[in-house]
């Protein structure tokens, strides 16, 4: 697996709603080897505060393979990250880990949650273009409209039905995304992509466990490296008393590979 | 237009095309930095530590971000001897940069298999070993922080292994002088220092500690200065080479420790932040010789001025 060290100059910065930002940057050769649900290590500022690059998904690779972040400004790095002006470069590693595998079946659904929506726009394009038939519904959830809005209707241009739910019901569903999932019906013949806070995919694992659907999801954690170097990205694996590395056999995973709580 | 500077330096009977090799547990087993670095200019490199048996390492979260630095527990997670000769060697042998292998253990005779094992494996050009680890046998006491069983370690190493045998020293000590004292009269070729030093952090929201270890091992630009004071304390007290490590991020970085008495050094944390650190390092000390005219590396190990 290729990564590539550039440096990348940001050629636009869209706002989409109370500290969330999507930056575009001019990084071809990350672009061109980009797989659905893999991530970038991207160094905040110059120098050593803070010190280390921080993960984010690939949200989307655009048409003239310029590689897209999406990210809500929440601590030390991605504040400054926010503060990142057209024009200014930035240094960025990537592509790195295993992103999303094809689904088994006909039908897709994608849930996200807060930021987690992010690395589904690249997701959903793909599967588009596949062009294999298939349906793909999209259940977004986040805290409010405000955050939702642009995201929501982002994701509905890409041509798929997208279904919403808020914490305090400003927009679509008042409550939980993984309320969305009853209305999958009872057939198993959905493909479930889950990104989004851990509760969620939690929940989200356990109900598609439950009713024998595929679920792959995508998980974060706090990393040094994002390289399989430091080993600092583990989680426990399902599978004996090991763990998993969220940058080298992940991010996404299979729901079932996973030690849940 | 000036010469090339000649920048081969020598560790015991290991030879390198340049002083600049990386840190044990920051650069994986050299594979996953091959799409990123030119791994045939690296003086040596050095790979996670190898137990005799697997280590599944530490729960998480086993790092945290500090003021330029983080803390590390990961709990010496590594594939185990076997697998590492099997699975990981023979990329290694393909770079022609010399592999270290950094071995650890619970004990004298762990550390002794490991280096009869290695013993028998040609590509290994030397040993690191790490006696920051608990003696399992004598209270969990660190091997690191006794200088009777630093010694002790040391000698079953050389014992076992006739290549170079360097000593990594961990910096949680009184006095690191009288440890590197004791590890050279052991039979070390060289030692090399810092490893990370005890450390800790606490998110004040959820008043819980950062790592789920609760203490663990601190690294980056944040050590640099009491590293180069151990590296530069060890080199006048020892006669063998010392290898310096310790925040270093940067050629500038570099020198200073060679200058203090390293006649290498090892390049850790950098990795993660600049993947292309180590590359950097070698060109950037090759252009400070070139600037004051010095056709050799050796110009300035140990050249301090007091
Ligand atoms: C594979 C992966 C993909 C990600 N993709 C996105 C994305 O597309 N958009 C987005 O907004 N965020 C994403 N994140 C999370 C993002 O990396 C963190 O929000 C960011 O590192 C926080 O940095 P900071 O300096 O702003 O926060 P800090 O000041 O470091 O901390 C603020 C808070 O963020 C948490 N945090 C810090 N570092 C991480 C980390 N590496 N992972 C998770 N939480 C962390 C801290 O525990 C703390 O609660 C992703 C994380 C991973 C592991
Ligand atoms: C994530 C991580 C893992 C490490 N693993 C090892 C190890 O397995 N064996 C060892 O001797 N040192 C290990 N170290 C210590 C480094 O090799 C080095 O001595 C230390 O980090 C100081 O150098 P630096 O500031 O350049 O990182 C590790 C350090 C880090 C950050
Ligand atoms: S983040 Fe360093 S190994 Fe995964």
């Amino acid at each position: 697996m290729a990564a590539y060290q550039k440096t990348a100059t940001v050629s636009r910065r869209e706002t989409l709603g109370e500290d969330i930002f999507r930056l575009t940057l001019q990084a071809p050769e990350i672009a061109r080897h980009a797989q659905p649900g893999q991530f970038v290590m991207v160094k905040t500022v110059a120098g050593s505060d803070p010190l280390l690059r921080r993960p984010f998904s690939i949200h989307q690779i655009t048409d003239d393979d310029q590689v897209q972040i999406l990210f809500k400004a929440l601590g030390k790095g991605t504040r400054l990250l926010a503060g990142v002006a057209v024009g200014q470069s930035l240094d960025v590693v990537g592509p790195l880990g295993r992103g999303f595998s094809p689904p088994a079946t006909s039908h897709v659904c994608l849930v996200g949650g807060g930021m987690g929506i992010a690395p589904l726009f690249f997701w959903a394009s793909h599967l588009l273009r596949s062009g294999r038939p298939m349906e793909i519904l999209a259940l977004l959830g986040a805290r409010t409209r405000e955050e939702l809005a642009s995201l929501a209707s982002d994701m509905a241009q890409l041509g798929l039905s997208v279904r919403s739910a808020t914490d305090d019901g400003s927009l679509g569903h008042h409550g939980l995304v993984v309320d969305l999932l009853a209305d999958l019906g009872p057939e198993p013949g959905w493909s479930v992509y889950a990104c989004g806070p851990y509760p969620m995919m939690h929940a989200v694992a356990r109900q598609c466990m439950a009713s024998g659907r595929p679920c792959q999801v995508s998980l974060e954690t706090m990393m040094a490296c994002g390289l399989a170097a430091c080993l600092g990205c583990a989680v426990p694996s399902k599978a004996g008393a090991g763990y998993l590395h969220v940058c080298k056999e992940g991010p996404v995973f299979a729901a079932e590979d996973v030690a849940w709580p | 237009m000036a010469v090339i500077p000649d920048l081969r330096v020598r560790i015991g009977a290991l030879a390198m095309a340049n002083p600049v090799m990386t840190a044990s547990g920051t650069f994986g087993y050299g594979e996953e930095f091959a799409s990123l670095v030119n791994l045939a200019r690296l003086g040596a490199i050095v790979v996670k530590g190898i137990s005799l048996e697997p280590r599944a390492g530490n729960p998480p979260p086993r790092v945290a971000e500090t003021a330029c630095g983080m803390l590390n527990a990961i709990g010496l997670e590594n594939v185990g001897l076997e697998r590492f000769i099997a699975e990981k060697l023979p990329f290694l042998k393909g770079i022609h940069a010399p592999v270290v292998v950094n071995i650890l253990g619970d004990s004298i005779d762990d550390y002794q298999r490991l280096a009869s094992r290695l013993q028998m494996v040609p590509e290994v050009a030397a040993i690191e070993v790490n006696i920051s680890c608990p003696n399992v046998k004598h209270g969990g006491v660190a091997f690191g922080t006794d200088p009777a069983m630093a010694r002790a370690v040391t000698e079953a190493v050389r014992a076992a292994f006739d290549r170079t045998v360097l000593v990594k020293l961990s910096p949680n000590v009184t006095e690191i002088t009288e440890i590197a004292l004791a590890v050279e009269a052991g039979g070390a070729d060289a030692v090399s220092l810092i490893n990370t030093l005890l450390g800790m952090a606490i998110d004040i929201r959820t008043r819980r500690p950062r790592l789920a270890n609760i203490v663990g091992g601190l690294s980056g630009p944040a050590v640099k200065p009491v590293a180069l004071r151990m590296v530069w304390q060890v080199a006048r007290a020892v006669r063998i080479p010392v290898v310096g490590i310790g925040g270093i991020a940067t050629a500038e970085d570099a020198i200073e420790f060679l200058l203090a008495g390293a006649t290498a050094v090892q390049v850790g944390t950098a990795n993660f932040v600049n993947p292309r650190a180590t590359e950097e390092i070698i060109d950037g000390i090759a252009a400070y010789l070139q600037a004051g005219n010095m056709a050799s590396v050796q110009e300035i190990i140990g050249g301090l001025r007091s």
